[in-house]
């Protein structure tokens, strides 16, 4: 490792950043299925789900910000395979800088965008009636969580942008983890779901997130899930991020 | 000591032998080119120099650094402009200049982008971004990006590829620039009369060898002297190329 990480790491996420910053439509695009998403259920179907005495959009908001990551993270697959492909990767490579940092840039860009993307998803939710008992520390332990998860999900990104062999391949991953919240608690009570599917919403990783973000925002205390939540993202985090690190030594080879 | 030293170098991509076998040196100080057809395996070789990609057999040295062992020595000692302009769209010209002088930490990164895009011509070019440069301004502006830090040793893939004219007589200079302070250049390419006007020595790589590697006054003595038709002739850097090639074919 060079005493230049730091420096290095900065300099190329300044440059990887200008990228949300100069073309804001990958925040556009990213936000643009959740929020209808939002408006079609809370407008839509959400009369017809019951959720007790808790208003529809604030029920569903901790599944649309999962959307939101999931739809996210397949832009940061998008820009480290356009890197890859473009020239600048071999570059960056050829040069005395961290290697490592060329793909730290990536994993800090997509953790702003993704910040952006939600920060943007929570308004438009604010105005859509969404209200939160929840105080600082509350909403601090949800920036956590999401925080934590965009990093798992970035990394698992990386592993096609670093391998995808077409752009449609690069962002593809995605779809199925934009539609993983649909099967879970996010949407509508899983006790109304046939055993099957049941069985499967309750065990899979939304449904913990979703259940501790909710329980958050109502200002409630939170059960066991959150350790599930918490078990999941760190899992998903060490596995995505040994894999990724495994796939671009063996690219440097 | 030589800049570059490969001894038996060997690389194949699964089932394609590409380099079996190759040998060259390179002096300090001198620009040498690589010829070779399309496929031949020049790319590969820049980027096994490059640390880019690690040989499966054989001595490489880049500056006296062993690729392998000392890769880092060896990207301090090297700047690569590879076959295909490296730059990012978003940016402008000159970020990309900042860019480089922040990577390889030099003071007053703004003043050497200022600098670099008045050499190439790209100063009024600079604060609009790379997506709407023509090919030859990219291909300026990525030479450009490898001259920052003055690095001993430069290797260009192909600089002139898809260059008008003009562009190729711009780069033609800037290397010729850079022999004259000294920098070790070298530079594959497909044009024979570019490796003529540039190059103090020629290797031509073919069939996964380097099968003649020469000054040019040494290449043109490998065919029979002038030919006598009605004016004298002397043979030219792409009569040798043809000869030998298509001989070893
Ligand atoms: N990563 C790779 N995987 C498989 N085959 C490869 C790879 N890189 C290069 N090759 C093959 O190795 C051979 C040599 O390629 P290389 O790019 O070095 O040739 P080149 O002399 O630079 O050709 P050109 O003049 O077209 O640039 C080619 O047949 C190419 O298809
Ligand atoms: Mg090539």
């Amino acid at each position: 490792m060079t005493t230049h990480w730091f420096a290095d790491t900065a300099v190329l996420t300044g440059r990887s950043l200008r990228h949300i910053t100069r073309s804001l439509d990958t925040i556009l695009t990213t936000v643009i299925t959740p929020i209808a998403i939002m408006v079609m259920f809370v407008y839509v179907f959400g009369g017809a789900i019951d959720t007790g005495s808790v208003s529809y959009v604030d029920y569903m908001l901790p599944g649309v910000l999962l959307i939101t990551i999931a739809s996210g993270i397949s832009y940061t697959a998008v820009r480290l395979f356009a890197d890859m492909t473009g020239g600048l990767f071999e570059r960056f490579q050829s040069m005395p800088i961290a290697r490592s940092g060329v793909l730290w840039a990536h994993v800090l860009t997509s953790l702003v965008a993704n910040v952006l993307s939600l920060v943007v998803v929570v308004l438009v939710a604010l105005l859509m009636g969404f209200r939160s008992d929840a105080g600082v520390a509350a909403w601090l332990a949800v920036a956590g969580i999401l925080l934590l998860f965009t990093l798992a999900l970035t990394w698992l990104a990386v592993i096609p942008g670093l391998t995808a062999k077409s752009v449609d391949g690069a962002s593809a991953f995605a779809y199925p983890l934009i539609f993983l919240p649909f099967v879970s608690s996010a949407f509508a009570p899983t006790d109304t779901m046939p055993a099957a599917v049941r069985a499967f919403a309750e065990h899979q990783p939304a449904t913990s997130i979703v259940n501790t973000i909710r329980d958050l925002f109502a200002g409630q205390p939170v059960g066991g899930d959150v350790w599930v939540a918490l078990a999941w993202c760190a899992g998903l985090l060490v596995v995505a991020f040994g894999l990724a690190v495994l796939i671009y030594r063996r690219k440097l080879a | 000591m030589p800049a570059i030293q490969v001894h038996g170098l060997r690389k194949a991509f699964a089932e394609l032998d590409v380099l079996r076998g190759v040998d060259l040196e390179v002096a300090r100080g001198s620009v040498f080119a690589l010829l070779g057809s399309n496929g031949a395996g020049k790319t590969t070789i820049v980027k096994i120099l490059s640390t880019l990609l690690k040989a499966d057999e054989g001595a490489v040295r880049v500056n006296g650094f062993d690729v392998a062992a000392q890769a880092a020595d060896v990207r301090k000692s090297i700047s690569l402009t590879g076959q295909f302009a490296a730059v990012d769209e978003i940016l402008t010209g000159r970020e990309h200049l900042v860019l480089m002088a922040r990577l390889r930490h030099l003071r007053e990164p703004g003043r050497i982008a200022d600098e670099l895009l008045e050499r190439f011509g790209l100063t009024r070019a600079g604060a609009r971004r790379v997506a709407t440069y023509s090919g030859g301004m990219r291909r300026r502006l990525d030479i450009a990006m490898s001259l920052i830090g003055d690095p001993p040793i430069i290797f260009l893939d192909e600089p002139t590829t898809g260059l008008d004219p003009q562009g190729r007589l711009e780069v033609w200079q800037a290397v010729k620039a850079l022999a004259e302070r000294g920098t070790t250049v070298l530079l594959t390419t497909q044009y024979l009369d570019e490796a003529e006007q540039l190059a103090d020595r020629i290797a031509i790589l073919h069939d996964g060898r380097i099968v003649v590697n020469g000054t040019l006054a040494e290449l043109r003595q490998l065919l029979p002297p002038a030919e006598v038709e009605y004016v004298e002739k002397q043979p030219t850097l792409e009569d040798v190329f043809l000869a030998i090639v298509g001989a070893a074919r």
